[in-house]
């Protein structure tokens, strides 16, 4: 049932995201992005991370799709534009084609390097599976050996992004 | 049962489209969209190995990095409105000055 799950939501993650890859209308890209976005989901679920799962949906899918799709609005480009002449000739296809081969060559390695290793079972007694506790994961944010300085840099990290966004955003007068 | 190693080849494959989104593409949009792609992979390995060791810190290195995508969004977006507003085009390109 479990393996079941698993191949439904990996088969749905990469083809989304295959096809995120090879749209041209960016706008259908984002959609299928969201739909790459909920199959991760469901991994999280499966990997006893249900509140991953939904801040994955919350924040990824909600929050900052948004902010692309009211980007992709805004300029109001549907489709991607052919390259310039002078650029055309020398991008393409030789650089295409290197690059779609390092591409299929970064997935070829990762895939071969992991199968070689030894399987990794997950742990099936309830403590370990107890790491879904939301109350776990808020004790060890914020333990004494834990991530409190990381969480409030990230505050700053958040308001230099929001600082920094509307300054480049701004119309020029 | 699914092993670990299934969760990390998938992780794996994932990495690998969105790299070649970055290098096949020829729009700014969609060039970010491959970089969440990355992002996402990269998640999905902090939360199988943090589930694999019985912890919970993968998951919040995966929620540090969710938050960091958000404020890279947020500027790379307000860089590509800027720079649409100048060149009146996406393709990266186009824009090979440092000035004008």
């Amino acid at each position: 049932m479990e393996v079941i799950a698993f191949y439904i939501f990996a088969l749905l993650a990469i083809v989304t995201s295959l096809l995120v890859v090879g749209q041209r209308n960016p706008m259908h890209s984002v959609m299928l992005l969201i739909a790459s976005f909920g199959a991760l989901a469901g991994l999280y679920v499966l990997l006893d991370a249900p509140f991953t799962a939904v801040t994955q949906i919350i924040i990824y899918a909600g929050a900052i799709m948004v902010l692309f799709l009211f980007v992709v609005m805004l300029l109001n480009l549907p489709r991607e534009e052919p390259a310039p002449p002078a650029i055309a000739g020398r991008a393409r296809p030789a650089g295409l084609k290197i690059a779609a081969v390092l591409s299929l060559l970064l997935a070829a390695e990762l895939v071969w390097a992991l199968s070689r290793i030894g399987l990794g079972w997950f742990a099936q007694d309830p403590a370990a599976a107890s790491v879904s506790s939301v109350t776990r994961i808020g004790s060890r944010l914020f333990a004494q050996d834990g991530y409190a300085f990381a969480f409030e840099a990230t505050s700053i990290l958040i308001l230099v992004a929001m600082i920094g966004a509307v300054v480049l955003a701004r119309k020029e007068h | 049962m699914v092993p670990l190693n299934y969760y990390l080849i998938l992780s794996g494959i994932l990495f690998a489209i969105g790299t070649s989104g970055v290098f096949l593409r020829r729009n700014l949009i969609t060039v970010m969209l491959s970089i969440e792609i990355m992002l996402n992979a990269v998640n999905l390995t902090f939360v199988a190995v943090g589930r694999y060791l019985g912890t919970v810190d993968g998951q919040i290195i995966t929620f540090f990095v969710m938050t960091v995508a958000a404020a890279e969004a947020a500027v790379g977006l307000a860089l590509v409105i800027a720079l649409f507003r100048h060149r009146e085009t996406l393709s990266p390109d186009a824009f090979t000055a440092l000035k004008w």
